[in-house]
This record gives C-alpha cells, structure tokens and sequence, in this order.
C-alpha cells in the first residue's frame, strides 16, 4: 500500500478523498492554485503544494506540475478525483513515466471509453444494447419506413452532419416518417451542405441511469448497484438517488451485466460508470462510460456500505478487488441533492462571493437515518468565479425512499449559506414535488415542472401554520427576556396578552400562546387546534431546529424589521408577530408601492470606473455588483438597492466620475 | 355620586375623540395613526397615564373663543417600554392640525419637567402644523420654553423624536435639540420653510418631500438618524431603541440575560480581510458576528456610510460601535463622516456607554470639496469627541490604521484603553508606495531601488509590530477571538473612573 497519495484535485472531492486516505493511514498532499490558499483541502492535507496562478488551464489542468508536486513531496500515487486531469490519457502516461501510480483505470481503457463512436463500437462488440437505428445511408422514404418499422416507433430521424438539434425530427407512424425523411432530408441539405440522414429509435421521457462497476488490475471485474440521475438542468445533475426507483432486480441485473462485460472488454481495473439512457418501458441503451470516480457516488456508498474511494486506491496498489458480484447487497435508500452558488429565481446565474455565514445541517446517523454532506468550502471561503459552481454535496439515507426524502428535505431546511445565492430553495422545492415522490421521473422533469423557472411559493398549508406557530414561538421567546430587562418602573410582572396575530405576508392567523411547566410552548390556533412547539433555538442561529406538533423540522430564520423571514420546505416568507391591538394599526397602513426614490445609480465619490456589468435593457437584482469604481486605490462595487431593468448607462469603463454623476438609470 | 362619575366619563370620551371622527378617519385615508393609537404602540399595552386630557386653549383671537377642543392639539402623560418608564407628548393632527398654541406648550413642558425630575427619557411624536398663528407670540412663547427644556434635558435623558407627518418652522427645532430623530417614509416631511416660501423666496419649485422627506434627511442633510416604512414599523423600532439606551446619564446602560456566549468564536472572521490590501470587505460582518445575536440597530445608515455608528450588546449590555466601512469610499474619513461619528460618540460618552471602535481607514479623505468644506474642523470633532470621551473604550484596528485618522480612531494616545490590532493592521503614517516616494525623493527614477524599499518599509510598518513594541497596541489578536476579548475587556473597564478638572463646559470646534 501506497504511504503517500497526491490529490490532482480541489473542493469537495479533494476533501473526500483525503478523508478515505487518512481513514487508510495513508499520508496526503493537496495542490492548490492562487485563488486557493486558504481553502479547506489545503487544510486538511498533511502537505500542500502551490501549483500556479487561479486559471486551472494553468494550474490544476497542467500535468508537468502535477509531476512535479508529487517528485517534491515523494507520492507514490495520484487520485485525479473528476472533472480536471480524470479523464486525460495523457495523464496517467505522464504519471507512469515518472514512475508515479495513476489512480484510476490504466490509459488504455480511458482512450477506449473517451471517444464517442468507439466506444460505442465497442459496446455493441461486448454486446451491450445501443440505441437501435440504421447508420448506413437511406435511400428513400419507403426504405426509412421500412426501417422504422423495424425499430419501433417512436423514431427520431437525423442528419449525419447534424448537432444542436437542428434538421432532426421525431416521427410516431409510418406517414410522420415518409413525410419527415423528405424534409428532414432537405433540411440537412440547406443547414449542413450534406443530406444524409439516419435513423435511431426516439426514447420517449428517457431516464438517465448509470451502473458502478468496479475492477482491478487481476482481470476481476463487479457491478455495485445502479444510481439514478434524472433530474437534470441542460444536461447537468442536480438531483440523484440509489438505487432508481424505475428497475426491478431484473433489469438491474441485466443492466449490470452488460455494464461489466463492457467493462472487461477493455480492460478496465479501477472505478467507472456505464451511463444508460432508459425508457419508461425499462428498456436500456448505452451511452457512454465516464472512466472516473463520479460526482455522485456517494449515493453508492450509502446504499452498498463500500467505500468506492478506498477499493480505487487498494486496487491501484495492485490489490484483488475484496468483494465478489454476490457479496454486494442494497440496503435501504440514498438520495443526493447538488448545491450550487446560483441563484434559481435568476435562472440560475451563478453567484459568487463571500459565505458569511455556512452551517451545513448535522452529519452522522440517527435511528437509522443518515445524513452525510461532502464539502470543501467554509464559512468565511470564498466562492470564486474560477471553479465549478457546486459547494457541497448533501447525502442522506434512510430505509425507504419516502423516508430518505423527508432526511433530504430537513437536512435542506437546516442547511444555511448566505453571502451569496444558492440553490436549496429550489432543491427544497424538489423534494416536494409529488411527482418527484413518485418517481416518475425523465430528465425533461426540471422543464416540465418548473417551465416558468422557479420563485419561492409562499407557504400554504401545513408549511404556513408550522411558520406561524415558529413565528409567534419566537416572538415569545423574545417578549419574555424583554421582559426581564433592568430598570423596571413598578417591580412587578409586566401584563403580557397570550393573544397574538402572526402575518405570514398578508396570511393572517390568530393565535394563542401558552408555556407549558416542561418549557413546551403550545400555540393555539382559530380554528381550535392546539400546536406544541419545542426547541432550544436562540436569536442570532439562522436555523431554528425544534418539533412543531411532534414533527422534527428545520427552518431558515434571518431577522428584518420588526419579525424574522423564515423559508420551510421551499417556501418563504416574512414573518410578523403582533398583539391584538397593534395587528389592528397594521390594518391601517397602506400598502407600499415600490420606491420611488432615485431610480438612478450614482458615483458615491469621485473615482475610476474600473467595470461595468450592467447593459442596458439588463433585469438586476438588489444586491447585485453594477459597477466597480476605484476611489482611494480601492475598488468599491456598486450594487443595485433594488430589482429593476436597466434603462439607460452614462458611464463607460475607464470614465473619471466626479461625485452623483449619474452612471446608469433604471426603468 | 354615579351620575358625577358618568360626567367623567364622558367627558373623557370627548376628550379621546380629538378633532372627531371625520378627522381620524382622514388621518388614516393618509396612512397615519391617531395621536393616541400612536401612544398606545409606543407603550407597553395599558400603561399609558395621560395628563391634563381637558386642557385648552385660551385664545379669544380671530373667532377662537367658540373652537374649543380638549387636550388642545397634543396628547400627554407617561407610560412604560418593557417596563421601564418614559415620558411622551403625540401631538394631534385632527385637533386644530396639531398646532402649538400656549396651552399646548404648557402641556409639553409639564411633562418635560417632569421626565428631567424623574430622570426618565422623553419621546415626541410629531405630526403638526407649527405654530396656531391665532396665538401670535404666545406660541412663540411655548417654544421657546420647550426648547429651553430639550436643552437643559441634553445629556441628562435621552430625547427621541418621530416625525410621523409635516413637521415645519418652529416646530423643527424641538427635534432638532434632541438626540434621535426618526422619520417614516411618505408621509413625514420637515422643514424651517415650505415649499411655497421657498418658490417666493428663491424661485425654486421644490416638492415637501424633496425639500424635507425621509429620504432627503436620512441620506443627504443628515437630520434624521433613520427612516421606517409606516408608523407602526417606526414605533415598534423605537421601542427597540429604547431597549438599548439607559434611562438618564447615572443609571448606565440597561441589561438583560444574552442568549449568546461571550467566549464565542468566529473562524470565518480569520478570512475577513482580503489578502489584497486595495480589495474591500463588509465591515457590519464583523460587528454583526462580534455583538450578542447579532443584534445591531444602527444610527444614521444612509448617510456618510464610510462610517458605521450603532448599538449592539455584548453580554447583555449596551455598547456603542464606530466602525470604518472599507465598502465605501475605502473607509476614508471625510467631513460628513467625522460629524456623523462625532455626534455618536458624544451620545454614548454623556449616558454611560461603552465604545467599541473597529480601525479600518486609509486617512482623510483629500480634494478641495473637502478642504472648502472644512474638514479640518469636522475632522476636529471626532477627535475632540473621542478624546473627550471617559467611558471604557476598546478599539481594534483590522487593517490601515494610517496618518492623523489612526489616532483619531480611539488610538491609545488619546484615551482608548484597551487597544487591539489584528495581524493584518498596518499601522503607519501613510501606504507604503507614498512613504518611499517622499523618503526616498531621489530614487523615484530608479523602479528597482524604489521596490527594495518600498518593501523594506512595508516589513517594518506595514504589520501591528511597530505599535506593539511601542505599546499603543496592548496585543495583537487573532480575528476569531475578537469577541471574547472584547467581552473580557468590557467585563475588566466596568469599574473604570476618570476625575475631570472642572469647567463649564468645553469648546468642541462646532
């Protein structure tokens, strides 16, 4: 066994990685780039080595500094982790000429998998099922009918030279084909200069399974269970689950087998992934094979207890894979959600900055539930605009799929990030959706439920009475230590009504609160319900944890004006609890039209305008960087106070502005 | 007898009924509150005790004698914020617009009288029309007494103003003496003279809300300390505020149990500043992270935000923040700045409450806008104003800490007593590239000699060291403890006692 590993990667799976090596007695050295000094995997590394500037095409993509990190620190052994230098043939080259192990399936299997068409020959070679379809040239609408007919319809009918979906065209009876190979043909002629067109069978409401196969160096080669990975946006995975909810034993078999002759086919001896596109119908067709660790192969780990880090790292020192076919056993169900810094109320932009605040929910397992959160950031890190968008990975695991959703939904509930936008509102919003419950799943699920993009609903419900009932809890929290502040006129208790109003926005509920001696605080509803609300959340936490009516739940709290905003199970809202007598003022005042103050954005003081990232006709959210103007040799960002569009801009990059020069106008 | 007690009654309700039902519900088509539902979100629920409901007015003038309304236009009495006792005048627009006649004043002075006795604060509500001109100069009169009190009250309650609707000529000036002046937005306005003086007068056509509104006072003339949406997210704030300031000059600041613990610590804070020294960074991370919950109610936040001023706890008690905001302007102190911090500390060092000062500042800010406008003077307050200071005063430098504004900013040499620096603080005369281009005037066309010392000047001042040798930093702390030192050190400076010599009072460079 190795006595020292380098890591070619960063974030979280460098994190992850280090952990397994550590968890091995094996010592680590992490790389880093400029823009990653004080990121946590150079933390957690018994070694770390700067590898260049913050670009990775000069740093952590450039294999001679790799090389070389490991010659300076005496590694034995590279783990690429994914993305970067993982899937380079080049690499594992390089590593072996320095004598140095590679981590990962030798190059030969890499050069195999990494070319489209080949890899698909190859498929087809080690009979694993490809989608059906005519690749040879078409001579006429019968011929392509015929054909059709063959396959079974639906049929997309494609150009050769095609891409971008353009001159393809999807046909569901013989007539759909005759007619569409005609134009789809004429099509290819105008768009690509070359009118050949093929044939393939169209998957309807495809689903994207994948298997995990495992080899080694002694020709032994498993499958580990299967992940689902349906829930994409443009063809990047936000959601994934272990095992899909779509196979029986079966077709999870037969999906494994093909994935592993694939996989002896070329040799292959270290982690990998055959991806399947899979219809409705549990039919299945190769795709292509990701010679890597996979982002989500904690969702595996979960469900099989294997640590597919370690057998990577054991089966590279030459070691016999430790598990036969049958001692791999599923147990229970896993469910990952991917967190990115964008924000999914701006169609998905992504956003960086400072996390101010960063408290991933609790990790470890309770009663059989588990919750586990891969991540390389921290709080007070920096998400910079040089890496990958995704912070951290949120696992759980419980018996049942139902059960390990519900983990998933309150780990997400108790997960807080601000300083920049991030997506768990709406993966929250995710775990809500019936229709992912049911798991009736095809990756258009993203654009077929969410067609409008996604905006916190505000809570109805059960959602909107456990906000209240949170609400009026910590209103009483706070009414009493006020309370008992010093300096009180008559030196007696303060008469304090149990009757309050909450607002949840313009929701209304009337409530009464009562401390039970056991420090249970029942909040009594109109309509005669009584709810029990517990927690030892203080003010100042931006995750209220406790039990509503016996429930465990997690809500995101952020003070404002008077009352809290809360977010629960996808939904937000501004919360504002009120006695009797002032809920009757609230009544009263009218309603605010949005400002009307300067809808100009002007130069605080003189200086250089050093940016612009605002164009005219550009929506803009509050709090989003318009301008950057350097004053006093420091950059100062200007932000918008406000959503708008933009109307007009003044200012150009490089402008001399005095001070209130107007530099752009809003709507 | 009943029937006697009915008479009260009775007349207690006309006198609650003010300007009449047509009028109250006038006040609410504008979006306000009565006088006395203002009174009663204010204070604690069924505390309120009103004084001299009958009273009215004396004024025989130009049909006056048969327009009689009890209470005369302001609402008065005494009642309780989470228990603790304060005074307040509302004054009522439905009655004779609010207007201040003699009667009205003496309304306002007896209850202002009376908080001075009790060393309780006094909060107004304003929303009126200055002064009843029926009266002439027995208004002026009134004012005149009521401003007299505001001023002998200085220093010795605190006085918080809320313009909850016009407040114009004389009527300005009694908010204007006091320590807080609070507006709400759209439908508060304040001005010495109107909109249709000013067009007479300069020929300007001037909106009241363009003239005097909320956003006018709170960003560019700097007479509010802060604006609300409506009156009773204004009120509700107030009430908040008072949580926050002792009830006189004696008692010291109020305290409660924190939730929070003192010996907190803040990791992420050890990333706060950037390691490009020309890059900013949130300044309200830092006091947000270092006060109990988080809990920070600031003063004056839309004007000169290169500085911060505010409340925050630490262990349950008071304590006033100045703070540099790299975000803005790079922290730089300009005149609007030094007057805003300046005000500030006087308010804490008058009722009792400690300063904590966070030091991040590249200087004074230069240009002729700053020197025409006499910054020097402006300057002068804040250092006069911290120097004069004798309440416990910790300060602690996160990054620049250079020239005259290092030792304007609670430095050791004029009265800070516990002062921190981070490791990151560069305490020196100027940036390093300045420094060497005038020490080393001859070198200016040599880059390579000019970088050799540019360096050698950055390893001897640009760090905390030199100061710490020197002891005008007591120790250099890491980031994340920042709260837990400051705690500790509040915890030590509590029984701090200065002895001032004598004077009637000092001459701050106004």
């Amino acid at each position: 066994m190795f006595d020292k590993i380098l890591i070619a990667n960063r974030g979280e799976i460098a994190c992850r990685v280090i952990k397994t090596a550590r968890k091995m007695g094996i010592a680590t050295v992490a790389v880093f780039s400029d823009a990653d000094r004080d990121a946590v995997h150079v933390d957690m590394a018994d070694e770390a080595v700067h590898i260049g500037p913050a670009a990775a095409s000069e740093s952590y993509l450039v294999i001679e500094k790799i090389v070389e990190a490991c010659r300076r620190t005496g590694a034995q052994a590279v783990h690429p982790g994914y993305g970067f230098l993982s899937e380079r043939e080049a690499f594992p080259k390089a590593l072996a000429d320095a004598g140095i192990v590679f981590i990962g399936p030798n190059p030969g299997a890499i050069a195999a998998m990494g070319d489209k068409i080949e890899s698909k020959k190859a498929a087809a070679a080690a009979k694993v099922s490809t989608v059906p379809g005519f690749l040879g040239v078409i001579e006429s609408p019968e011929h392509a009918v015929a054909i059709a007919e063959e396959i079974g319809f639906p049929v997309m009918l494609k150009a050769s030279a095609g891409g971008g979906g353009k001159g393809m065209r999807i046909a569901h009876s013989k007539d759909e084909v005759a007619e569409g190979f005609a134009r789809a043909k004429s099509e290819a002629a105008s768009s690509f200069g070359d009118d050949r067109v093929f044939v393939e069978k169209f998957i309807t409401q495809p689903r994207h399974i994948e298997i995990q196969v495992l080899g080694d160096k002694h020709g032994n080669c498993i499958w580990v269970s299967e992940r689902e990975c349906s829930i994409q946006r443009r063809n990047q995975k936000v959601v994934e689950e272990a095992p899909s909810p779509l196979l029986d034993p079966q077709t999870r078999r037969k999906m494994g087998e093909q994935a592993v002759a694939l996989a002896k086919a070329v040799g292959y001896d270290s982690a990998g992934t055959v991806e399947f596109v899979a219809g409705q119908d549990k039919s299945f067709y190769f795709l292509e094979m990701n010679t890597r660790l996979q982002v989500e192969h904690p969702v595996t780990e979960m469900i099989t207890g294997i640590d597919l880090v370690e057998e990577m790292i054991r089966v590279a020192a030459g070691e016999r894979l430790r598990f036969a076919q049958d001692d791999i056993q599923l147990k229970g169900w896993s469910i990952e959600s991917r967190i990115y810094a964008e924000d999914p109320t701006r169609n998905f932009l992504p956003s960086t900055g400072r996390l101010t605040i960063y408290r991933p929910p609790a990790e470890g397992a309770i009663d059989g539930i588990s919750v586990r959160n891969d991540t390389g950031v921290e709080e007070g890190g920096e998400i910079s605009i040089y890496y990958d968008p995704m912070i951290a990975k949120l696992v759980t695991h419980a018996p049942t799929r139902e059960a390990a959703i519900d983990a998933q939904s309150r780990a997400l509930d108790a997960f807080a990030i601000d300083g920049i936008r991030h997506n768990i509102p709406f993966l929250t919003a995710i775990m809500q959706n019936p229709r992912w419950r049911e798991g009736a799943l095809s990756t258009a699920f993203i654009a077929e439920e969410f067609p409008e993009g996604f905006q916190a609903p505000e809570p109805v419900g059960v959602v909107a009475t456990r906000m209240a009932a949170v609400a009026a809890w910590i209103d009483y929290l706070e009414a009493k230590r006020k309370r008992t502040i010093s300096g009180q006129m008559l030196g007696r208790a303060l008469h304090v009504s149990r009757e309050r109003v909450v607002m949840l926005e313009k929701q209304r509920f009337d409530v009464t609160v009562d401390e039970r001696p056991d420090g249970v605080v029942l909040i009594g509803f109109s309509d005669g319900s009584t709810v029990p609300v517990a927690s030892d959340w203080r003010p100042g936490s931006p995750v209220w944890e406790g039990s509503v009516a016996d429930v465990a739940i997690a809500v995101q709290v952020r003070p404002i004006v008077n009352g809290v905003f809360l977010q629960h199970q996808g939904a937000s809202a501004k919360a504002k609890a009120f006695t009797a007598a002032e809920a009757r003022f609230v009544e009263l005042m009218p309603e605010k039209k949005a400002a009307d103050t300067s809808k100009q954005l002007l130069c605080p003081m003189p200086g250089l305008v050093k940016a612009l990232m605002a164009a005219v006709g550009q929506e803009v959210k509050a709090g989003e960087p318009l301008a950057i103007v350097e004053a006093m040799k420091m950059e100062n960002v200007l932000r918008a106070e406000r959503d708008g569009t933009v109307k007009a801009v003044h200012a150009k990059e490089g402008d001399s502005l005095a001070v209130d020069a107007v530099i752009l106008e809003f709507a | 007898m009943k029937d006697i007690l009915e008479r009260l009654e009775d007349a207690r309700a006309q006198a609650r009924l003010g300007g009449g039902e047509r009028r109250i519900r006038a006040q609410h088509e504008r979006g306000k509150l009565t006088a006395r539902e203002r009174i009663a979100l204010l204070l604690d629920e069924g505390s309120f005790e009103e004084f001299d409901m009958y009273v009215q007015h004396r004024c025989a003038d130009f049909g006056m004698q048969d327009q009689k309304i009890p209470g005369d236009g302001v609402i008065t009495g005494y009642g309780t914020i989470n228990g603790r006792a304060v005074f307040v005048f509302s004054k009522d627009f439905t009655v004779f617009g609010g207007s201040l006649s003699e009667a009205h004043a003496q309304k306002m002075i007896k209850i202002q009288d009376l908080a001075l006795k009790m060393r309780a604060p006094i909060i107004g509500l304003f929303d009126a029309g200055g002064a009843r001109i029926q009266e002439g100069v027995a208004a002026l009169a009134g004012y005149g007494e009521v401003f007299a009190r505001n001023v002998k009250a200085s220093g010795v309650v605190p006085q918080i103003s809320v313009i909850m609707g016009p407040c114009a000529g004389g009527d300005v000036y009694s908010p204007a003496m006091t320590d807080f002046i609070f507006m709400v937005r759209d439908t508060s306005y304040m001005f010495v003279t109107g909109p249709e003086v000013v067009k007479t007068v300069t020929n300007e056509t001037v909106t009241s809300e363009e003239l005097g509104g909320a956003s006018v006072h709170t960003t560019k003339s700097s007479v509010a300390d802060g604006a609300f949406d409506n009156d009773v997210e204004a009120l509700l704030q107030v009430r908040r505020l008072v949580d926050f300031l002792p009830a006189n000059n004696t008692d010291g600041p109020p305290e409660w149990d924190s939730f929070d613990d003192a010996e907190r610590i803040e990791h992420s804070l050890d990333t706060l500043v950037p390691d490009n020294p020309n890059k900013p960074y949130d300044m309200k991370e830092l006091i947000l992270k270092v006060v109990d919950e988080g809990d920070f109610f600031e003063i004056q936040e839309g004007y000169a935000r290169n500085i911060v001023t505010g409340f925050g706890r630490i262990e349950g008690r008071t304590v006033g923040i100045v703070a540099n905001q790299p975000m803005v302007l790079a922290g730089v102190l300009d005149s609007d700045a030094s007057r805003k911090a300046a005000r500030f500390v006087r308010f804490c060092d008058a009722f009792s409450i400690p300063l904590v000062t966070f030091v991040d500042v590249p200087g004074f800010l230069p240009g002729t806008a700053q020197e025409y406008g006499g910054l020097i003077k402006h300057g002068a307050k804040l250092l006069f104003a911290f120097t004069q200071a004798t309440v416990p005063m910790v300060t602690v430098i996160t990054r620049k800490a250079y020239g005259g504004a290092y030792v304007v900013m609670a430095s050791k040499h004029i009265g800070g007593d516990v002062n921190y620096a981070w490791p990151s603080a560069q305490i020196a005369v100027m940036g390093a590239k300045g420094a060497v281009e005038i020490i080393f005037r001859q070198d200016i066309g040599d880059p390579e000699k000019l970088a050799a010392r540019t360096k050698e000047y950055e390893d001897r001042f640009m760090s905390p060291f030199a100061a710490a040798e020197r002891g005008y930093v007591d120790e250099v702390i890491m980031p994340h403890s920042t709260r837990r030192r400051i705690s500790r050190a509040l915890a030590m400076l509590r029984s701090k006692e200065v002895d001032e010599p004598w004077r009637k009072h000092d001459n701050l460079p106004l």
